[in-house]
């Protein structure tokens, strides 16, 4: 096999998995879009701040330390605590939760059956005021954040590969194990709103307000049920980036690496949204590899958003997304 | 005492087919509702029987669909209250109100299109369902056997409306007879102690009309609901309703058995309109 295909192969497997990272955000993006019609400006934040809280108290953090020292004239910084990943983890979860029935009661609770680009507007408010808030909370250093996931080149990728074509890919372990998590993830988000009341209850919302309330779903806990899994999601997606890039502040802008993959995929489906990021990650590293040398190199920045163009002129709708058709 | 002032009796009465009819299960008082300045609705009172099929008539703009609103709580009336089952019952949100089991359906049907018949009616049963959301979520043991149950009674609405054949269809593809029997199949699904019905006959064809009357009938004969409908095909409405409450211009006009109703003046000339000298 000539080298340039085996290259290529390893490039587009690197992109798959690049990908995978981009789909967990676009995940996030999806459940809400479905489930109340707005565009979640703040899902990045949204992950950003669920890294910044895990790291904070697995490493035992003292939140707003730097408040409390300026008033008081304290000198703190930690508990002295240093919890397991699994315990951070399900603690941070609950902060989301926490902040999902605060973003209902603070927000949408007010803005029930205004236009969504007034409910966009107010995302993109909760995004900048989350970003503060974790800045405040727990510092604006960049953080690094291990949860005990495996990481560096996989040996067996490697060696099997070697074996194959002579030549061993390097594939990140983290970026098996994404893969894995994601698959998991979008499998139980599946069943969850195929097979059980609730998932019924969020679908019929998503569908039909006036119906909804009509079967005695209350769509107030609809939203914070939403925007409680969309939080979740979006913890997924800040372990798996924070621990591939550390927790940084520029992790809140692969939130608009989603959008292409949300055109691609269409903003109402699950599996699109998965898709959408493969392509997109996929797409931008074999552009990068085999067009990158003739146009002087980083494709990477924008190669997703001509594509994300491109399609928009000849889907709209996107590959999975529902096909609008208004009735005069 | 012949029937007609029987049905006035507060304890019931029975029927000329011999059917019994309870007290009240919902009772209406004095309710007035207001849009800004426009009146839809003028101090309004009237109940509604256990076991009764009332009906809700009245010329287009009378006021029919705010006052079905103001039961299943889309409205809330600023003057007036209202009564169910013996209970002054707080404002409340439309989804409480069918919690408490009142099931309605929509004049221009609200169904959830992207949903299969079979997950619509689904949807009806959420009021029932009792398991909470970590059961759910793990989708074990009861949250398994309850859905099964569940499952049971709504394929006894599918065979009872008889639309088996079109279980797994989204809803979005049937046609509109159809969907009306789905929505209340929907409603019916959750076994309610008062079933709304908007116009359940608006826009059908004579064949779907005579189906929808007889699920009407067999819905109140089999499992004894109180029916409150409100129709513009008056020989329907005749025929089904044991009382109507007629309703022009926000007020009501009249109130009383289907014969008595044909023949008040002030009905006649809401319907037929007045000469006026």
């Amino acid at each position: 096999m000539p080298d340039q295909l085996i290259y290529a192969m390893e490039v587009s497997l690197n992109g798959l998995m690049a990908g995978v990272m981009y789909a967990l955000v676009a995940l996030g993006f999806v459940l809400i879009f479905k489930a109340s019609g707005i565009f979640n400006y703040a899902q990045g934040v949204l992950a950003l701040f669920a890294a910044l809280t895990l790291v904070g108290l697995q490493n035992g953090q003292v939140p707003f330390a730097h408040v409390i020292n300026a008033i008081f004239g304290t000198d703190l910084h930690h508990f002295g605590w240093q919890l397991p990943g699994l315990v951070a983890i399900a603690l941070t979860a609950l902060v989301m939760v926490g902040l999902a029935i605060l973003i209902e009661r603070l927000i949408l609770k007010h803005l029930v059956n205004q236009e969504p680009i007034i409910l966009f507007m107010a995302t993109i408010g909760l995004a900048y005021f989350l970003e503060g808030l974790g800045d405040v909370m727990w510092g604006a250093d960049i953080k690094t954040l291990d949860v005990g996931l495996p990481q560096g080149i996989s040996e067996t990728i490697d060696e099997v590969t070697f074996n194959l074509f002579g030549y061993g890919f390097f594939i990140d372990r983290l970026d098996i194990v994404a893969t894995v998590v994601a698959a998991l993830l979008v499998a139980s988000l599946t069943a969850f709103s195929q097979y059980t009341k609730y998932g019924r209850a969020l679908r019929a919302v998503a569908d039909d307000h006036q119906a909804a309330l009509s079967v005695g779903i209350s769509l107030r806990f609809v939203w914070v049920l939403v925007w409680s899994i969309a939080g979740f999601v979006a913890l997924v997606a800040g372990i798996m980036w924070g621990s591939k890039s550390g927790v940084q502040f520029s992790l809140s802008l692969i939130a608009l690496k989603a959008l292409p993959v949300l055109m691609l995929g269409g903003f109402t489906s699950i599996p699109g949204a998965i898709v959408g990021g493969l392509i997109i990650g996929m797409g931008e590293k074999l552009f990068e590899f085999f067009a990158g040398p003739l146009i002087g190199g980083a494709t990477e920045n924008w190669f997703a958003y001509v594509l994300a163009l491109v399609f928009l002129v000849f889907r709209p709708q996107g590959l999975f997304g529902e096909r609008i058709i208004e009735r005069v | 005492m012949n029937l007609q002032d029987s049905q006035m009796n507060p304890e019931g009465y029975t029927t000329a087919d011999g059917r019994r009819i309870g007290g009240a299960l919902m009772e209406m008082k004095n309710i007035t509702l207001r849009f800004g300045g426009v009146k839809a609705i003028t101090d309004i009172s009237f109940d509604i029987r256990e076991g009764e099929i009332r009906a809700i008539i009245g010329p287009n703009g009378a006021g029919k669909s705010s006052m079905l609103n103001v039961i299943s709580g889309f409205y809330v009336p600023q003057e007036g209250e209202v009564w169910f089952r013996g209970q002054r019952r707080a404002p409340m949100k439309p989804y409480e109100v069918a919690q408490q089991g009142i099931a309605r359906t929509f004049q221009n049907i609200a169904l959830f299109e992207g949903m299969s018949v079979l997950d619509n009616i689904m949807t009806g049963r959420l009021t029932q369902m009792k398991t909470g959301l970590l059961e759910q979520a793990i989708w074990w043991g009861r949250a398994q056997k309850e859905e099964t149950a569940h499952r049971e009674k709504v394929e006894k609405v599918i065979d009872f409306l008889e639309i088996q054949h079109i279980r797994k269809t989204p809803v979005g593809r049937l046609p509109y007879g159809l969907k009306k029997r789905v929505e209340l199949a929907r409603a019916l699904a959750a076994e309610p102690k008062l079933l709304l019905l908007d116009e359940p006959m608006a826009g059908m064809n004579v064949e779907e009309k005579e189906d929808m009357c007889r699920f009407i009938l067999d819905v109140n004969d089999e499992f004894g609901t109180t029916i409150c409908l409100i129709e513009h095909d008056m020989g329907v409405v005749m025929d089904l309703s044991d009382r109507v409450v007629v309703m022009d211009y926000g007020k009501k006009i009249g109130d009383g058995p289907p014969d008595e109703v044909r023949n008040n003046q002030a009905v006649i000339n809401a319907y037929l309109g007045v000469a006026h000298a």
